[in-house]
């Protein structure tokens, strides 16, 4: 071997052997019949339609899966030979969600943690944390509380904290998901200047291609029934005629293709108006600052808005005061008598039954909105709610588009990301609201069920429903059409189409 | 292709204690640590109303041992039922407790007591008769550990009475109500990483 | 009920500087000199040291009495509920029907109240002064706790304290389906049991996903080295010190007042 292609220095090498894992509960495996070799210092981006068993990969080669009663494994995955909950520290892993993965109170702490569980000399944990922080970008004093962040910057954290272990396999989850365009690409450059230094192998799951495909050496896309789809260079994989047309079969986004979307673009709202805002602060608590101020706003029936903005600006607290659950700070919300019907002009003071069928919105965290223990209970509770009759076909319809059916009968809070934002969305279009208000109702998802999604809201748009939907996601704002409320420094601005 | 046992590195003995035993114990023990907080302002309340006859506040005492009986239900390993009671009792301690620092004896003996019930049954068996037993068993360290440290001047009669009130209370506060707890954790999915998520009938 | 419970701002920069360690000896040495007796002596001298220390924890009176109202209000309950039953020596001060409060009965009351309320003030100064942070260190580090639960302790007292944050997501999330907190008094009740229910229920799924988490990234073996050292100064002997002559001086004057009144006798 020349020098230069001795693999640097603590680099891990992955081997799956017909590796896969069934989770306890499950009939199926989540991944199966997995055969693969990833060389020391390899960047891969691992592709996969939302519930192929991406994260469970990943969990496998960090060593997290549990034990026998967690779920049943087939075969081998090995790194660097030896079994990953046996060379723990080895791989570092970030979860697809970075805000529960915190664990302690000061930013300096955190970072520290790993490299103390692997017994690092005090000395230099410090050095690796500094040095980890600085990768990442992160310029803030050690004793920095770690809820005060913002969501880029809670990424950057999840990064920064496993980048303290030195690891030489680096596994990130959707590291992108939920940031800003501008997040988006820090974050990824973070990760690129790490590797450059540590010459780590790489393995990062990620919906969106186009961000980590100048990047990576390797592109593998899993298959949803088991097994590997497609491996190699992503000049080939992802450019290749013949694959290009089996990974968009399966749903995989591919640079320069957006997935053909049923409907028509709606046009501009002609209908009555639904919700007019004037003059509206709006804010998260009722001591604290306002998020934005001054805002003007009308909904009308049959019309597409879209919010945009940066992370932090305030759209999520715009839309839950929209959607008539946060107070207003000040200024005017009128639901007129389209959207309001009996229940009285101020959407935040209708009952919760009233307001379940009038607007329905959906949380930018979809796990805090399930209250039951399976799917198809989720589905049906909100058309409880309103009637003691349930339309089963309307529910089943919904359950196959958005790709539930098979999981009628799993437990909400065990879905993969993909799977539990799709619930989400799908218990608030259950209820059939004259308004739905969505909080990034795409992330995670792959290209088939984000066209269905595009397919359905626009069906609903068609049919007179309102729909207001805050998103980093420019493909879905613009398969929507409408306007866009852009939202920065407090206040907000109105971008007609 | 035959299963091969999961990850075998991680030792598993029913006695050792995985990552997530603990942390899910702490979080349980935490949480009724903070309810402990405004149990203990409704005792003060309580007080009031069993002024006439104090014995009677041993029927209130079920509330503070329902940590060690739950988290003994749920976590299914040995010491499990001391340290949730001990570290909510920790908890509700810092947070201001008109029982200060000593909580954390009277939490090491209130949990003792649920302990040693799960003992006398190996850890094996987590049905309502034992949840119930493990009730009685903290009600009645309750008692006497009370009896001894600040019902000392009571007379006897007094004290046998806040007893046999305290092993009710703990039966049927500490006892059914972790055990309608577990069951009810158990079928929305969350225990799913605990045996207590899996057996439970659902 | 607010996290700021679970945060506490934490005042009182000396003791903040102090090892939680010595703090936590000195609580328990008075805890332990008070627990042994029950007579007005001894909890007097500790409650008078007590409140003579209050200086030190930088809050004011009314900062205080905000906090500490509970604890006053369960020690008045405490002393009356002896006062009631205790054996009736002495004169008779007061008797309506079966209520009978004697000399005897009524002191060993106030013995009682100022005992309750001596016990109950040590946990107000190590809240105060107390960064849960350094408590864990100090409790792995100088005490050799296993450092597994030390860490999980801290960490889920940290993840119960940002629950508490989420009770009004929650809430509205429930409102946003259609269960909110409307209607009836029995409906509003079965609301919030529900949604403290939902709220144990996430506490639960965060816990299990934060230990995936820390697994991630090594936690769990069985040895680890500490970024931060936990370490004694001067000051912390000094605590010590005040901490026992507090407790031994509490003894020596109940004993030579002869109100020493051991509780296993
Ligand atoms: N803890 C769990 N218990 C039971 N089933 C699970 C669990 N986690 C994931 N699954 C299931 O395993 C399958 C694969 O999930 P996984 O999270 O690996 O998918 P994914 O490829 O990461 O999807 P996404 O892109 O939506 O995040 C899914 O059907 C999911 O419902
Ligand atoms: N639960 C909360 N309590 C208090 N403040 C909050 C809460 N959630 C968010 N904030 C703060 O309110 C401001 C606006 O947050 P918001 O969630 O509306 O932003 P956003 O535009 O939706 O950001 P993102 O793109 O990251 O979702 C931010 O400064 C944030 O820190
Ligand atoms: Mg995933
Ligand atoms: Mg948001």
């Amino acid at each position: 071997m020349t020098p230069g292609l001795v693999p640097p220095q603590g680099a891990v090498h992955v081997s799956a052997r017909g590796w896969g894992w069934r989770h306890a509960g499950r009939k199926a495996f989540a991944a199966r019949h997995l055969e693969l070799e990833i060389t020391p210092g390899e960047r891969v981006l691992l592709l996969g339609a939302s519930g192929a068993g991406k994260s469970t990969v990943l969990h496998g080669l960090a060593g997290v899966l549990g034990t026998q009663d967690e779920g049943e494994q087939e075969g081998e995955l090995l790194l660097d030979g030896a079994h990953p909950a046996s060379v723990r520290g080895r791989a570092g892993l970030v979860l697809q969600d970075p805000e529960t993965q915190v664990v302690l109170a000061r930013v300096g702490d955190e970072v520290a943690f790993a490299a103390e569980n692997l017994s690092v000399p005090r000395e230099e944990i410090w050095q690796r944390v500094g040095r980890a922080l600085d990768d990442v970008g992160l310029a803030l004093p050690l004793d920095h509380p770690t809820t005060a962040l913002s969501g880029g910057q809670k990424q950057r954290l999840a990064l920064a904290s496993v980048l303290a272990m030195e690891p030489g396999l680096l596994l990130l989850d959707e590291p992108t998901a939920n940031l800003d365009p501008d997040g988006v690409l820090e974050v990824r450059d973070a990760v690129v200047r790490v590797l450059e230094r540590t010459g780590a192998t790489l393995v990062v799951v990620e919906h969106r291609v186009a961000v980590w495909a100048d990047v990576v050496d390797r592109v593998i896309v899993l298959d949803a029934g088991g097994g590997i789809l497609a491996d190699g260079p992503p000049g080939t994989v992802l450019v290749q005629e013949a694959t290009r047309a089996r990974l968009a079969d399966a749903g995989v986004w591919i640079p320069g293709w957006r997935p053909p979307v049923g409907g028509t673009l709606p046009s501009s709202g002609s209908g009555p108006a639904l919700l007019s805002a004037r003059e509206l602060a709006v804010a998260r608590t009722r001591r604290g600052p306002a998020a934005v101020e001054d805002l003007a706003i009308e909904i009308r029936a049959g019309e597409a808005l879209g919010i945009t903005g940066p992370n932090g600006a305030g759209k999520s607290t715009a839309a839950l005061t929209l959607g008539g659950l946060l107070r207003p700070r000040a200024g005017t919300l009128v639901a007129h008598p389209g959207l309001a019907g009996t229940a009285g002009s101020t959407p935040h003071r209708w009952r919760s039954p009233q307001l379940v069928q009038r607007i329905g919105t959906v949380f930018q965290e979809p796990e805090h909105q399930f209250l039951t223990a399976s799917v198809e209970e989720e589905l049906t509770f909100g058309p409880r709610r309103i009637s003691d009759t349930v339309d089963t076909a309307r529910i089943a319809e919904l359950a196959e588009r958005l790709r539930l059916t098979h999981l009628l009968r799993a437990n909400p809070f065990t879905l993969s990301g993909g799977e539990k934002r799709r619930l989400s969305v799908a218990t608030m279009l259950a209820t059939a609201p004259r308004l739905l208000i969505l909080d990034e109702p795409t992330f995670g998802q792959d290209a088939l069920t984000w066209a269905e999604l595009v397919t359905l809201l626009r069906e609903l748009v068609d049919d007179g429903v309102a729909v207001l939907s805050v998103t980093h996601d420019a493909d879905f704002s613009d398969a929507l059409g409408g306007a866009t409320l852009h939202i920065s420094g407090g206040a907000g601005r109105l971008v007609s189409r | 292709m035959a299963s091969s046992p999961a990850v075998q590195s991680t030792a598993r003995g029913t006695g050792q204690w995985r990552v997530v035993d603990i942390v899910v114990a702490s979080v349980i023990a935490v949480a009724v640590g903070v309810v402990f907080v405004g149990w203990n302002v409704g005792y003060s309340g309580i007080s009031v109303i069993t002024a006439g006859f104090p014995p009677l506040a041993g029927l209130y005492t079920g509330g503070w041992l329902i940590a060690g009986v739950l988290g003994g239900l749920i976590i299914r390993k040995p010491g499990a039922a001391i340290y949730c009671e001990v570290l909510a009792a920790a908890v509700s301690a810092l947070i201001g407790s008109q029982f200060g620092v000593s909580v954390l004896l009277s939490g090491a003996i209130q949990g003792a007591g649920a302990e040693l019930v799960f003992l006398l049954f190996l850890y094996r068996r987590w049905n309502l008769p034992v949840a119930l037993l493990a009730g009685l068993g903290a009600g009645l360290a309750l008692a006497i550990s009370e009896n001894i440290l600040y019902n000392a001047l009571w007379t006897f009669e007094f004290k046998l009475m806040y007893a046999v009130l305290a092993a009710v209370s703990g039966i049927v506060i500490a006892g059914l109500v972790s055990w309608l707890a577990m069951r009810g954790l158990a079928r929305t999915g969350v225990l799913s990483s605990f045996a207590a998520g899996r057996t439970a009938d659902l | 009920m607010s996290s700021s419970y679970l945060t506490p701002v934490l005042t009182g920069r000396t003791l903040l500087r102090a090892n939680p360690v010595s703090k936590l000896f000195a609580a328990v040495v008075i805890t332990v000199a008070l627990m042994s007796s029950i007579d007005w002596v001894s909890a007097t001298v500790v409650l008078g040291c007590e409140l003579a220390l209050m200086p030190l924890l930088g809050i004011s009176v009314w900062g205080l009495l905000r906090r500490i109202w509970p604890l006053l209000i369960a020690a008045v309950l405490g002393a009356y509920g002896t006062a009631l039953l205790a054996e009736k020596t002495g004169d008779v001060l007061l008797a309506v029907g079966p209520v009978v409060f004697t000399e005897g009965s009524v002191a060993a009351g106030i013995a009682v109240g100022l005992r309750a309320l001596a016990l109950a003030l040590p946990g107000i100064f190590i809240l105060l002064t107390t960064d849960p942070t350094d408590l864990a260190d100090a409790l792995a580090q100088k005490l050799h706790l296993p450092h597994r639960f030390v860490l999980g302790g801290l960490a889920s007292l940290r993840l119960v304290g940002l629950l508490v944050e989420q009770w009004e997501t929650l809430g509205l999330a429930r409102h946003a389906r259609g269960i909110g907190s409307d209607g009836s008094v029995v409906a509003r009740t079965r609301n919030l049991l529900g949604q403290s229910f939902g709220l144990i229920v996430q506490a639960i799924r965060r816990a299990t996903r934060l230990a995936t988490a820390m697994e991630a990234r090594g936690f769990g073996g069985g040895t680890r080295t500490w970024a931060r050292a936990s370490t004694y100064s001067p000051l912390d002997a000094v605590i010590a010190v005040v901490g026992l002559v507090v407790a031994v001086g509490a003894v020596t004057t109940a004993v030579l007042a002869g109100t020493w009144n051991f509780i296993l006798t």
